[in-house]
């Protein structure tokens, strides 16, 4: 059990995927602006990566893997090189699966996360956790807290860079560094303060 | 042929994909510690921003439009897996520090951005050359960080030593935020900030603007 709360600390901070690793920038600057709409979409790439990296996680461990196969008497085969297509494939269906799904049974859900779910096929984050799981060679119940704890730190940061931008908005800020320029010092010193988490262990 | 220039040209400095559109920095930071790993990054980047782009653009007029992202992205996959396998053949060390980053292409919006806003309305050569001309965009950027964050975090470039470090006995006194993420997004913000202030047209307009309220007005 601690080592999964380690698990969970070290990939929701120390080694957070937007501020360490600058994985799903792009949403990660273009939905800062406002608090609601910024939790909206922390909502859906948990939800996602919690789903996306164990499914992955079994769709390498039992098909793609050096041996996996040897199950249907091919111990030889190594199909480990059409990971990222796969990977990437999984990701797209799966959140056209969960768009479906929550359009029929949840719509209320729906309608708050519904514009953000296409966004998330092609945000870096999904993709680069299932990636790290399988460089770092997870298991299936470590898959499941790294896809959660690193889906949980994408979101914090993004609702923390959210409500400094929505304060930021009254300040007197230089023409040129308006906007983006300033957007990445803070994530700069953002990323600085989520450092400070390093070395904590339970 | 000034038509295919200004799309060869463009995305450099005026319509940079990185400073300007705010695309494609989500793989482009993690790799910038050194130059070597930035420099192959940039070479998989374009290679596969050019290749896909053509590709796409070639068969721009038989792709149904409502599973066209799935259609870009297994294309670009493709173009991924290629080069991914290339730099294990060929770079193995590099692609070891390179790591999972050279997947990250994929969901790279830089290759995505171009297919969708430019290879499908536009002719196979000129999308080759969008693509070519944004992945040089990205690299121009890439190349800069990873200079600064190189030489002044470990005072050498390429591996070769620039800048004689304190331990060695010399006079420089290595910078370790340089290596640190942080320090990415600081040089990128102030990178901004510089090509902002030469070219005002691209400057961002405040959302507030704070009224100074002069006395006599008040009286």
């Amino acid at each position: 059990m601690a080592d999964y709360m380690n698990l969970f600390i070290q990939a929701a901070f120390v080694e957070n995927l937007a501020l360490a690793f600058f994985l799903g920038m792009c949403t990660f600057l273009a939905i800062s602006k406002r608090v609601e709409t910024a939790f909206g979409l922390g909502l859906a790439v948990v939800v996602v990566q919690i789903i996306t990296v164990p499914i992955n996680h079994l769709i390498y461990a039992l098909l793609l893997r050096k041996g996996a196969l040897a199950w249907a008497g091919l111990p030889d085969v190594d199909l480990s090189f059409l990971g990222l297509v796969s990977y990437i494939g999984v990701i797209a269906a799966l959140v056209q699966i969960l768009e479906m799904t929550l359009d029929k049974y949840f719509p209320k859900l729906y309608n708050a996360l519904g514009i953000f779910l296409p966004l998330i096929t092609v945000n870096c984050a999904i993709l680069g956790g299932t990636l790290f799981m399988v460089e770092r060679h997870y298991t299936l119940g470590e898959s499941v807290v790294f896809g959660f704890g690193s889906g949980f730190g994408w979101a914090l940061a993004l609702v923390g860079l959210a409500g400094i931008r929505e304060k930021l908005k009254y300040s007197d800020v230089p023409v040129g560094l308006q906007g983006l320029g300033i957007t990445f010092i803070i994530v700069g010193l953002m990323s600085l303060s989520f450092m400070g988490f390093s070395g904590i262990r339970l | 042929m000034n038509g295919a220039r200004k799309v060869l040209i463009d995305p450099l400095v005026d319509n940079n994909p990185v400073t300007l559109q705010v695309l494609g920095i989500c793989s482009a930071l993690a790799v910038t510690t050194s130059l070597l790993p930035a420099l192959l990054m940039c070479l998989a980047l374009t290679s596969v921003a050019a290749l896909s782009t053509a590709a796409i653009s070639s068969i721009r007029n038989h792709i149904p439009n409502n599973i066209r992202i799935i259609v870009h992205m297994t294309i670009i996959a493709s173009f991924v897996i290629v080069v991914d396998q290339m730099l294990r053949a060929y770079a193995f060390e590099t692609s070891k520090q390179l790591s999972v980053f050279v997947g990250l292409i994929i969901t790279n919006c830089i290759v995505l951005g171009r297919a969708e806003a430019f290879a499908m309305k536009n002719g196979v050569g000129m999308s080759f050359l969008d693509g070519l001309g944004n992945g040089l965009g990205y690299s121009a950027i890439l190349i800069v960080v990873a200079t600064v964050r190189e030489l002044f975090g470990a005072g050498t470039l390429l591996g070769y030593r620039m800048l004689p470090l304190v331990s060695d006995g010399g006079w420089y006194e290595a910078n370790g935020l340089m290596l640190l993420p942080p320090s990415a997004f600081f040089i990128i913000g102030l990178l901004i900030w510089a090509i902002r202030s030469w070219k005002q047209a691209q400057a961002e307009q405040p959302d507030y603007q704070i009224h100074e309220v002069h006395r006599t007005e008040v009286l």
